[in-house]
Formats: structure tokens, C-alpha cells, sequence
């Protein structure tokens, strides 16, 4: 999964660039996302239909806007997908 | 009388733990062409649980169409652990899978843990551990297993909402496999709880969903039997046919199989020589 640098999304930037692993691919934010809710708007992924874990850990739905996220989380997002 | 006209015989329905399910067929999602034929192969096939594996988003397939918009609102989504070889990676996923669908549809799970990856065949150790667990915290386990009565046995112990004993290898499309085992575990679920016992993998065409549903077994599972026939969407409407057939001919009470033959036409009143 490749995503690209994630540039200027959230208003001013010059606090510089942080690094997550997001789905196992190491992602560029400039600036860095305040908030996972931010993460998951920079990354444009429809946010009524995942679900996501920080560092292993499963952050509900109701959480996303007051969890934090910093350099070096390894983010997972997932989905429903086909399957038997 | 139209040629199409088919007499409603009652019949009791489905029932998984708290949910009660008018179809016997319970269909997968993946493998298929394109969303268009899983849309129309869900309906087709008259199912009411439709089952889904959860994995990482793709970031082409944001924005577009997914598998989100086919599901119909009033099918039972089951999740399944899929891919998962451990106790903790099905535990992990099932907790994804709640998440995702929310606390009161998200309780429903489809407990795979896989101990073999050219077979596919369940880690049978790992599968009663894993659905003793999420029972525990409250999911409705409906556990991949194999056609081995002591597993099903302990599966019943550990909490299980259904068994699922596999017909045949994922995708092998080799029908019932084991019909002696099958009934065995029939006879033994069945004598000491009333939870369903489902064959899950491994039908390959109509014939053996039917054999299974003669058995008298509760209800089939299958996925790659319609996604992968050339028709698939036939082939949702031909299963969905052969697991009402097999129901009914079970229902029916069928007649003993015998050695010799006894004349279907009255030995009185034929014409002297």
C-alpha cells in the first residue's frame, strides 16, 4: 500500500514532519495529525466503515477525536472485505 | 395450477444462538468477478447470513463502490477470522470485526484458525480455545472445524452457537467428504444440545448441498461452489433450490433402501393368460 506525503492539511505547518506506520508502510505527515481523526481525514478514508487500531490497540469510533497520535505509531485500518 | 406454483410445507427456522434465519443456505462473499455478480448471487441464492473477512483498507478502492453498498441491510453480516493461525490473531480480529459492525450486529463470528496452509484445515486445538474464549466475552461463535465428532463435542463444551464441520478442504469442491462422520456428529451434537450443526467448505455443485441437507443436517456454508462456477449466478439459484430439495426430502421422510426390488404397480387384477 503506498500513500503519499501527506502535506499542509491541517492549517499552518513548521512543526515539521513526523513518521507512522500506517498498514504497514511508513507515511510522511507534514504537519503532524493532532488527533487519529485527523490521521484518518488526511488519508481521506470514509470513517464510518473502518475500524482502527494504534499500537495495537483498538481505538472505538467515540474516541478517535481525543486520541493522540505521535511519531512512530504503527497504525492498523481495516475494513469488510469479500471473503467465505 | 401455474407450472411454477411450489406447496409451502412449514418447516421450524435457522437458529443461531438469539437469531432466527428463514434460509438454510448461508453464502460468502468473496472470489466473485465483480460487486455487480455478488450483488446479484446474494439475492439469487436466498440467503440471510452472508459471511465477510476483515482486512487492511486499500487506498484505491477509496471512494468507490465496495462491498459495503451490495450487502443488503436485512442479511446477518457474519465476519469470519479468516487468515488467522493463532489463538490471539483470531481474538485480535474478531475484536476488529465488533468494532467495525458495532456492539449489537458486530456479536456474530465465524471462529476460523486455520493450522495448515495447503489444506486449510482448522487448528483444532486453537479453534476451541479461541471460541471458549470469545464466548466468554459474549460473541455468538460459529467455529470452521473438522468432520471429527470429538472436536464438534468439545466445541459444545467450549460455547459454541453452531458447529461447522467442513465437507471437504476450502474451495476443493469435493462434496461431502466423510458422510459417515457427518452423521455421527449429527447423532452426537444433536443428543446432548440443540445447537446447528452447518457444513461449512468444500461443496462443489448442487448435489452435495443437497446430500447435506438430506443428512438432515441444519444448514450449508459454501462460497468458491457459486463464486467460482462459470455461471455463479445459475449456480446461486441452483443451490438455493438444493438446500430447499435436500430440506424437503429430509422432512419428507424417505423411503429404506433395499436389495430387492418391491413392484410399484398392484400384482391384482392382472389380465389372464
Amino acid at each position: 500500500m503506498r500513500l503519499p506525503l501527506v502535506k499542509g492539511a491541517f492549517g499552518e505547518g513548521g512543526e515539521g514532519i513526523v513518521k507512522m506506520r500506517i498498514n504497514g508502510e511508513e507515511v510522511l505527515f507534514n504537519p503532524p495529525p493532532g488527533s487519529l481523526a485527523d490521521l484518518l481525514s488526511a488519508l481521506a478514508v470514509p470513517q464510518a466503515r473502518i475500524a482502527v487500531e494504534r499500537n495495537g490497540r483498538i481505538i472505538p469510533r467515540a474516541e478517535r477525536e481525543s486520541c493522540p497520535v505521535a511519531e512512530g505509531d504503527a497504525i492498523e485500518i481495516v475494513t469488510l472485505v469479500g471473503g467465505g | 395450477m401455474s407450472t411454477t406454483e411450489r406447496p409451502d410445507f412449514l418447516d421450524t427456522p435457522l437458529c443461531v444462538g438469539p437469531l432466527t434465519l428463514g434460509s438454510r443456505l448461508i453464502v460468502g462473499t468473496g472470489k466473485y468477478r465483480d460487486l455487480d455478480e455478488s450483488a446479484d448471487c446474494l439475492r439469487l441464492s436466498g440467503a440471510d447470513m452472508v459471511t465477510v473477512a476483515i482486512r487492511r483498507v486499500s487506498p484505491a478502492a477509496v471512494g468507490e463502490r465496495s462491498l459495503w453498498d451490495v450487502i443488503p441491510p436485512e442479511m446477518h453480516i457474519l465476519p469470519n477470522t479468516a487468515g488467522c493461525y493463532t489463538v490471539d490473531d483470531c481474538i485480535r480480529t474478531a475484536h476488529l470485526a465488533r468494532e467495525l459492525l458495532g456492539d449489537e450486529r458486530g456479536r456474530l463470528i465465524k471462529v476460523e484458525v486455520i493450522g495448515d496452509e495447503k489444506t486449510l484445515f482448522p487448528d483444532v486445538a486453537a479453534t476451541i480455545e479461541a471460541t471458549r474464549r470469545l464466548a466468554l466475552e459474549g460473541f455468538i461463535c460459529m467455529p470452521y472445524i473438522t468432520d471429527d465428532p470429538v472436536s464438534c463435542l468439545r466445541l459444545l463444551d467450549a460455547g459454541a452457537s453452531a458447529v461447522m464441520p467442513l465437507a471437504a478442504p476450502i474451495g476443493s469442491g469435493l462434496g461431502i467428504r466423510n458422510p459417515y462422520n457427518l452423521a455421527i456428529i449429527l447423532e452426537q451434537v444433536r443428543a446432548r444440545s440443540t445447537v446447528p450443526v452447518i457444513v461449512d467448505a468444500g461443496v462443489g455443485t448442487a448435489s452435495d448441498a443437497a446430500r447435506a441437507m438430506e443428512m438432515g443436517v441444519d444448514g450449508v456454508l459454501m462460497n468458491t461452489a457459486i463464486a467460482g462456477a462459470k455461471d455463479a449466478r445459475r449456480m446461486a439459484v441452483a443451490m438455493r433450490d438444493a438446500v430447499r430439495a435436500g430440506r424437503d426430502a429430509y422432512l419428507a421422510g424417505r423411503i429404506p433402501m433395499k436389495l430387492y426390488a418391491t413392484a410399484s404397480s398392484p400384482i391384482e387384477g392382472l389380465i389372464g393368460s
